[in-house]
């Protein structure tokens, strides 16, 4: 007797009784729309579902999501558009992990007749979604750079760059932004260290560790978002130069807004994922009823948050960033 | 007295600082089941693996049929008609028997499949097997059931059918009764009953002094890396071979002299 | 039962495929009974498409674990040589059969020193291979420098084509995935090669003892992986339609699971090629089919896990009883 096909049987029988209950019993008639964002963990992404899944509630569609295993999975955003597109929904919304790897699966999602928006990313070619909703990440970094400058009011600036990672458009908009609103070109002699963190703390922290060991007179950091901001903070006051350096980044999530209530982090520039997805949801909503295509570039905003207000700066105070915070 | 099969004179073999042979030599007669015994580091595995290729000495000379030979590796011994059934190391487990009788010189499908293809005859290496295994008096259900599923002695069987089959000169037998029980290890002496009776000679390691005065014509005595002894079993008692063995008795010209008072007195020869 | 058990070739490595089988064929009568879009020829197509790449990994993963080894580079190598076939063609102006060629031939002397470290300096696997994760993964970002390479010549993409079968369109990797599968399926099953590599990873000294020149073999095994991980390079390449140097950064670990979801085993000399393929296509179905039912992806990796666990304790157990 075959010991092993009894027991595959029983795996599947288990598998399926295990995942019978989540599958989400919606009304056949929904119109379905699919909401593809870089990592499932990430607590921007994580806002980002929770604003889809409600717009879609409302909007009376039923919302499939799927993400990348890590950041840069061009293979599984590919594969979740296929399937999406097999399942037959209206719309895509996506966050693309690789700008320009993604196109030709995109084409493919568009020449079925489903609708396509980039989320918080453009593609390249922009033109290659039918639209996108997304923060101005070079204003972004614009914003910290012009409050950097003023914060400084004339010292001399060591600057450290805490980065995201090669080749990402995300974190070279936000970098390139920061430097024209600091005022100084790629390359000044001002920018002493440059790291990448991925965005993630730990490495953020061991960048900045190692910014010190470079330059020990740093004193000023930007950082691409604000768990590497964190990280830096951890590896400053280590040091015990925490006070007197000033460390700006992007993203206002709930945690990087308290670190700014806090003085930990002296601004950040706030943007919002939730208005995305909803956003995103409602064009896909309109697009199922009347066919209408959304298109173009919609900013959904950004905002400087600060306690530390300086002049000729236009900024919000953390008790308003903490109001529309995410994660 | 005829010429040997296998000869040895002289065998050396060094790791750094340990000798494992120490000009050890070696006479394997025609027709004969020839037992090596010796006391662990007496350098029987050493030049049993020198006969069989699995090592190659630092000095000393082979000689098969009176020709001086050299094994490069396992392979190469093989090709010269010498097969070895190691301890442990006889079978891959999860190959069926008849593969495993063929392993390393598998057959072919005659033209196209076979040439261009590599296409295995299974049929045939089957039929084959089947044949070698009916000759030699193993009865098995099925030879397509890997050999891991077989008892210790059939599996053992196995080791010694392929040996058997494919041995043109000597079949060696590194402790091939040692994980079986009693009833297995019979059979297993009878299989070497059985080869030695159609021509071949068989060299046995073994442990076990029961076993070795059962089916050995002669006896090699293993000691500090050197041949010390050449007997017949059954004109000494166990007794003085394990004493020879351990060094408390030594043979010259024939005859046992007493070489450690002490250790003869403890095992009660005196 | 027992008999008929016997005469069946699938007895060979003695790793029955039944379990994983009905496993698959179980998930897709789940599936089916509860999406209305599964039980379609596009979607079957669909899913193998999607599965062909980490597939054709796992053949080279397959060959590897049989010796009793493992391969956690075989990604990164995939991803070098996808960059590069697409920066000799587009980049350097090969021709792209030539750029082809030479992504294959770099892929197969990845697999080459990965053999020779295993055999000559008798690294562990795991050891060897880990580290060449690390090495061809930097290699791979420092020759695109971070690009993803675009505007690839039609020879490169020339697999991401389909043609019809019926009402269905199949891509040509598909296909060439299938036949990947069944050449070395003949290849282990039917050729002297194919035992030797199972001897070897039931035990080495045994297939040494046999005449099995076990170096040469190990050598050659990591070096045809290697070629192999070359295609899976071209089918990313003609999959995605650019050369990606993000690319396949946990397709070692998911070509392992389908190894392991196909029923061989870890310790070597046991399984079945086309085992792996019903591994690869379990992980592809539980994908598909969740996303069209709309279960978020995080627990399709969940369920994943799981199986995999599953799998290897109805391995252990079912031996143990047959013991």
């Amino acid at each position: 007797m075959n010991a092993k096909l009894p027991a595959g049987l029983l795996v599947t029988a288990l598998l399926i009784t295990g995942c019978a209950g989540t599958g989400q019993d919606a009304a056949p008639a929904a119109p379905k729309v699919g909401l593809i964002t870089k990592t499932e963990t990430n607590p921007f992404f994580v806002k980002m579902r929770e604003g889809a899944q409600r717009a879609a509630q409302a909007g009376g569609l039923e919302l499939m999501s799927a993400a990348g295993k890590f950041d840069g999975d061009n293979a599984a955003q590919i594969t979740a558009i296929e399937n999406m597109v097999a399942a037959g929904v209206k719309g895509i919304l996506i966050t693309p992990s690789d700008t320009r790897a993604i196109v030709p699966a995109i084409k493919k999602a568009r020449d079925a007749g489903v609708l396509v928006i980039a989320l918080d990313t453009p593609t390249e070619p922009q033109e290659a979604t039918d639209a996108l909703l997304a923060t101005d990440n070079f204003k972004a970094g614009e914003l910290i750079g012009r409050y950097a400058k003023a914060a400084l009011a004339g010292r001399p600036a060591r600057i450290a760059t805490l980065d995201l990672a090669p080749g990402i458009t995300v974190g070279q908009l936000r970098h390139d932004g920061f430097l024209k609103g600091f005022g100084v070109q790629e390359g000044d002699p001002s920018v002493v260290c440059s790291q990448d963190t991925r965005g993630d703390q730990a490495k953020g922290q061991t960048a900045m560790e190692n910014c010190l060991q470079k330059d020990p007179g740093v004193n000023l950091v930007y950082t691409i978002n604000e768990p590497a901001a964190l990280g830096a903070y951890t590896a400053l006051k280590a040091k015990g130069r925490e006070k007197d350096v000033l460390i700006v980044s992007v993203d206002g999530g709930c945690a990087g807004v308290r670190a700014v209530q806090a003085g930990q982090i002296a601004a950040t520039s706030q943007q919002y994922p939730l208005k995305m997805a909803e956003d995103g949801v409602k064009a896909v909503a309109a697009f199922a009823k009347n066919g209408q295509k959304a298109a173009g570039y919609t900013d959904t905003g950004v905002t400087l948050v600060t306690d530390r207000p300086v002049s000729g700066v236009e900024a919000e105070d953390a008790a308003f960033g903490l109001a529309n915070c995410w994660g | 007295m005829s010429e040997p099969v296998l000869q040895a004179r002289g065998l050396v073999k060094r790791y750094g600082h340990v000798t494992a042979l120490d000009g050890a030599d070696f006479d394997l007669m025609p027709g004969e089941v020839l037992a090596v015994i010796g006391d662990n580091g007496a350098g029987k595995t050493s030049l049993i693996k020198a006969l069989t290729g699995a090592l190659q000495p630092d000095a000393g000379e082979i000689r098969l049929d009176g020709r001086p030979v050299r094994f490069r590796d396992p392979l190469d011994a093989r090709r010269h008609g010498i097969e070895t059934v190691y301890q442990d190391l006889a079978i891959a487990a999860s190959l069926d028997i008849a593969a495993n009788m063929f392993l390393g010189r598998e057959l072919r499908r005659p033209g196209v499949l076979g040439k261009v293809f590599r296409m295995l005859d299974k049929k045939r290496m089957r039929a084959e097997s089947a044949r070698h295994m009916a000759e030699l008096g193993i009865v098995l259900r099925s030879l397509t059931q890997p050999v891991e599923s077989l008892s210790g002695g059939q599996r053992q069987g196995v080791a010694v059918a392929r040996a058997v089959a494919w041995a043109r000169h000597v079949v060696v037998m590194d402790e091939p009764t040692a994980a079986l029980g009693v009833k297995e290890s019979a059979q297993v002496l009878d299989l070497i009953r059985q080869v030695r009776d159609r021509g071949t000679p068989v060299v046995l390691i073994s442990h076990n002094m029961p076993h070795v005065v059962e089916i050995a014509d002669r006896v090699h005595v293993q000691r500090l890396g050197r041949r010390v002894a050449e007997l017949n079993p059954r004109e000494h008692s166990m007794a003085e071979v394990v004493a020879i063995m351990t060094g408390a008795l030594r043979m010259t010209g024939g005859r046992t002299v007493v070489a450690d008072e002490e250790a003869a007195k403890a095992i009660g020869l005196s | 039962m027992a008999a008929l058990e016997a005469s069946l070739p699938r007895r060979l490595a003695g790793a029955p495929i039944a379990g994983p089988l009905a496993a698959l064929l179980l998930a897709c009568l789940f599936f089916g009974l509860n999406s209305g879009q599964f039980f379609t020829g596009p979607n079957f197509s669909l899913i193998i498409q999607q599965v062909m790449v980490v597939g054709t990994l796992a053949i080279g993963q397959t060959l590897i674990i049989l010796t009793a080894g493992i391969d956690l580079a075989c990604g990164a190598i995939m991803a070098f040589g996808g960059i590069v076939m697409t920066r000799l063609a587009v980049d350097s102006g090969l021709p792209p059969l030539l750029a082809l060629a030479a992504g294959l031939a770099v892929c197969a002397a990845f697999g080459l020193v990965n053999g020779l470290l295993v055999t000559r300096i008798a690294l562990p696997p795991f050891i060897v291979t880990l580290g060449m994760l690390n090495v061809v993964f930097a290699l791979t970002h420092i020759y695109s420098q971070e690009r993803t390479v675009t505007g690839l010549p039609a020879t490169l993409t020339f697999l991401g084509q389909t043609f019809r079968l019926g009402q269905t369109n199949v891509t040509y990797g598909s296909l060439l995935t299938i036949l990947l599968f069944l050449l070395f399926a003949y290849l282990l099953g039917s050729t002297a090669w194919g035992r030797h590599v199972y001897a070897l990873g039931n035990n080495p000294e045994v297939a040494r003892l046999s005449g099995i020149r076990t170096g040469r073999l190990t050598v050659g095994v990591y070096t045809l992986a290697g070629l192999v991980y070359g295609v899976a390079a071209l089918l990313l390449v003609s999959r995605t339609g650019v050369g990606d140097p993000q690319a396949g950064q946990t397709d070692n670990l998911d070509s392992i699971t389908a190894v392991v979801l196909g029923g061989t085993s870890l310790f070597g000399g046991r399984g079945l090629v086309l085992g792996t393929l019903i591994g690869a296509l379990i992980v592809g179905v539980f994908r598909n089919g969740l996303q069209l039912m709309g279960v978020p992806s995080i627990y399709q990796t969940l369920i994943t896990g799981v199986l995999v666990i599953l799998a290897v304790a109805v391995d252990q157990l079912s031996r143990r009883r047959t013991r």
